[in-house]
């Protein structure tokens, strides 16, 4: 009672400061130690209160759009809200790649940007951009905080908007002038948007429905994303108690994997355009597919038309206009994928309900069929280091530690997904929705802050990791020993692909010339530099990698020819994808796909 | 050109487009805080996702809780119009998403000032066919009147048509505003 009573009186109790120290006091009362900016012009009343307190630590980056992804990685790798300060103007616009990557993987976001004065918005003043016009499309939701009274509340609903139904990035841009104004603030309290209120319980009549169906299925799968690893760690604890009670085979999208793990036999692999045979063939074949916080992305559909035909599809997600936005489904369920899966497990329980023990026999010697293709399968070589290899080898070495991994975009990107086996929620960071070359290094840069003990890697290619290279510079100055692990072929691999593929092999700019000497480029930035041309010095140079107590440039220089496979190529099928195996030449498939094709 | 496969999606990497379902045209209200940048939020939505807007009105209809009422009238097919609303619904801002058009009988009217220059006969003849569609002289000059309309938009846009070869100099219409027939409020209806 009087811990209650206490509670409401601090919530009432107002203190009266400027508008630049309530940033710091809102930051530190939402539970933020980190955050990640670069100063400027519209920013300095904050920074000025940032240097006289020590609630929360600011890491400076080197340019805003790693400061946006390293708190990504930062928000991915915790569960908790990633915060960003930056100033007005190109401080803003260098931000909006990082939000809408953001806002494309559902990733929780307060970026707090400066503004020019009050007075002068609208006049193209210096540094003067119309941040919240520009930001609207690329954020969840956005303020212009024209007055110091609106700033308390706005800023803790900032981190309610960013974090609770489908999370996402929230910008919260503030003059100049109301930095400065005195204003009276109060501490976040128990508060409800007048209107902003996501559904987290799902409709209990269609969960009961959803387990009769999975009681009837012959030939089910679940097709889970990256909602399930957003719901927190319950959902993944949920989802594996679910599938293990149902005896169902499981696959998942690029942003999902980690949730359940790698290792377990009834795990199928990645699905979708690089995804195993055995996925996507059951994702075509299936009799019904339980769809759990993933969007039916066109990378993971292929042609819609030709999409799982077959199937009865029941789809979990928070957001309904998720639902039937590509894909019509039988069963819809809005809800939180923790409560919905929470509730499912106790439905199928209390209904007594059990698996068609006799279609699953069937239906998993169906896919052990499948498994046989060894759709993964590469022809290694003991001259030059194959990419998957390196993969393997970094798995082999790195699966005992505490290990994060992040990555850049591209071919990488897709065999990381392939090769490194996650066995738990939150340890993989990688850009999904938007595919931002760059993302994979600052995002290192902010899982290290948050995990200083753990094994942070970013498995690069050497296109994408010079987007945004200066911030190793940041992990230097932040003593954050990460591992930058190029996969070095010196080409836009995936672009160089897709020109093989669909443009008759002409190479048009997919060719860097000119590469730095990436052993010189970390030294250059006070870090460690490692160069490995040989697949039989690779097993050394891993473990040196991890055992330097710094930042680490790795350039594993891997054959420039390697293609990622399988495939599903452009306007085709699950069942119409292309394997790369040992047994068929790579040359070979493509010029059959390209009789069709071209 | 009977290939399986089209030229389109042979050089690119994306699913052809789906094939048109039939188009539908639908009325939605959306209740909404009435808060800067509002409606361009609402109209960045359409533009940003290539949805059609074929009129749109809004105005704070409950002050006290500074809340506005936005009409849009919209043309998709039944898939596209049920991510329309889901898309609205999930605005920070939006209230509440209502398809008048789908949850029973509702009304929709549209106002409509047109002015008409001309004298003699023609004047007359103006005068004449503005009484018939019970539309309201609410300006005039020895040369013109600017009469205002009120009604359907079908029945707005006949009277603007006769008015063309009597003189029409200029038209300034409201754009539908809509309700549900019966005695629920938009709360209480389902979407």
């Amino acid at each position: 009672m009087t811990g209650a009573k206490t509670e409401t009186q601090a919530s009432t109790e107002t203190i009266e400061m400027t508008g630049a120290e309530m940033v710091i006091r809102a930051l530190a009362d939402q539970g933020v130690e980190h955050i990640f900016g670069y100063p400027g012009g519209a920013v300095l009343p904050i920074y000025d209160a940032l240097f006289q307190q020590n609630m929360v630590q600011h890491v400076l980056v080197r340019h805003e759009q790693g400061a946006v992804h390293a708190a990504e990685g930062y928000a991915r790798s915790t569960g908790k809200v990633g915060t960003v300060l930056v100033t007005s103007g190109p401080g803003a616009t260098n931000a909006v790649t990082g939000l809408t990557d953001a806002l494309c993987d559902s990733v929780p976001l307060v970026v707090i940007t400066g503004q020019v004065p009050t007075h002068l918005i609208g006049n193209d003043a210096f540094q003067e951009c119309d941040t919240v016009g520009i930001t609207r499309p690329c954020t969840k939701y956005n303020y212009l905080v024209k007055s110091v009274a609106d700033l308390p509340r706005v800023l803790h609903e900032a981190f309610h908007i960013a974090a609770s139904g489908r999370p996402g990035p929230v910008v919260v841009d503030i003059p100049k002038d109301v930095q400065f104004a005195k204003g009276h603030y109060f501490k976040p309290n128990e508060f409800q948007h007048k209107g902003y209120r996501p559904k987290r319980k799902g409709d209990p009549d269609k969960i009961e429905q959803a387990v009769a169906m999975m009681a009837a299925a012959k030939r089910p799968v679940f097709y889970t994303g990256g909602g399930v690893i957003n719901s927190g760690p319950a959902a993944s604890k949920r989802l594996r108690e679910l599938v293990k009670l149902t005896g169902f085979p499981i696959t998942s999208t690029l942003m999902g994997l980690g949730a359940y793990p790698a290792a377990d036999p009834q795990w199928l692999g990645m699905l979708g355009m690089h995804g195993t045979w055995e996925a996507n063939w059951s994702m075509h074949d299936c009799d019904l597919m339980i769809a759990v916080g993933a969007r039916f992305d066109d990378r993971i559909t292929g042609r819609l038309d030709a999409f799982s035909p077959g199937s009865k599809k029941i789809h979990i997600d928070i957001d309904p206009s998720s639902i039937n936005k590509n894909v019509k489904v039988d069963l819809p369920i809005v809800g939180d994928c923790a409560h919905v899966l929470q509730d499912m497990l106790q439905a199928w329980r209390a209904g007594g309900y059990a698996a068609d023990k006799k279609g699953l026999t069937a239906w998993w010697a169906q896919i052990d069929k499948w498994r046989a293709k060894k759709s993964l399968a590469y022809r290694n070589s003991d001259e030059i280091i194959k990419p998957q290899y390196a993969i393997q080898r970094l798995y082999e070495l790195t699966k005992d530690r505490d290990t994060y991994i992040t990555t850049e975009v591209g071919q990488h990107q897709m065999w990381a997904a392939q090769f490194y086996q996650f066995q738990e929620p939150t340890r993989w960071m990688t850009s999904g929705g938007l595919g931002t070359m760059g993302y994979g290094l600052p995002a290192a840069v902010g899982v290290q802050l948050a995990h200083p003990n753990s094994l942070v890697i970013d498995i690069a290619g050497e296109a994408s990791v010079l987007m945004t290279m200066q911030e190793m510079s940041t992990a230097v100055q932040f003593g954050l020993p990460i591992k930058v692990f190029i996969l070095n072929n010196q080409y836009m691999g995936m672009v160089r692909q897709w020109q093989e593929l669909l443009h008759g092999g002409r190479y048009s700019h997919s060719y860097t010339d000119a590469l730095p000497d990436f052993v010189k480029l970390a030294e250059a930035y006070h870090a460690h530099g490692i160069r490995c041309q040989h697949p039989r010095e690779l097993d050394d140079r891993i473990r040196e990698m991890i055992e330097v107590q710094k930042p680490v440039i790795f350039d594993c220089v891997v054959d420039p020819a390697e293609n990622c496979f399988p495939m599903i190529p452009s306007g085709r099928a699950h069942n119409e994808m292309l394997l790369g195996d040992a047994a068929t030449r790579v040359e070979d498939a493509v010029t059959e796909e390209g009789k069709m094709l071209v | 050109m009977n290939t399986a496969t089209p030229a389109n999606t042979a050089t690119t990497h994306y699913p052809a487009a789906a094939v048109d379902q039939g188009i539908e045209t639908r009325t939605l209200c959306v209740l909404v805080d009435n808060e800067p940048g509002v409606l361009a939020r609402v109209i960045g939505l359409f533009s940003g996702r290539g949805y059609n807007i074929d009129s749109l009105t809004v105005s704070e209809t409950e002050h006290q809780k500074h809340l506005s009422r936005i009409t849009i009238v919209t043309r998709g097919t039944p898939m596209v119009l049920e991510q329309i609303k889901n898309q609205l619904d999930r605005l920070v801002p939006v209230h509440r998403v209502v398809d008048l058009s789908a949850g029973g009988p509702a009304i929709a009217r549209e106002l409509a000032m047109v002015k008409v220059r001309g004298t003699g006969e023609m004047r007359m003849e103006a005068l004449r066919l503005a009484d018939a569609f019970r539309a309201r002289v609410i300006d005039a000059t020895t040369e013109s009147f600017v009469f205002e309309i009120t009604g359907a938009s079908d029945k707005i846009e006949s009277f603007i048509n006769l008015m063309i070869p009597v003189g029409l100099v200029e038209v300034s219409r409201t754009g539908v505003v809509a309700i549900a027939r019966g005695p629920e409020a938009m709360q209480d209806r389902a979407g």
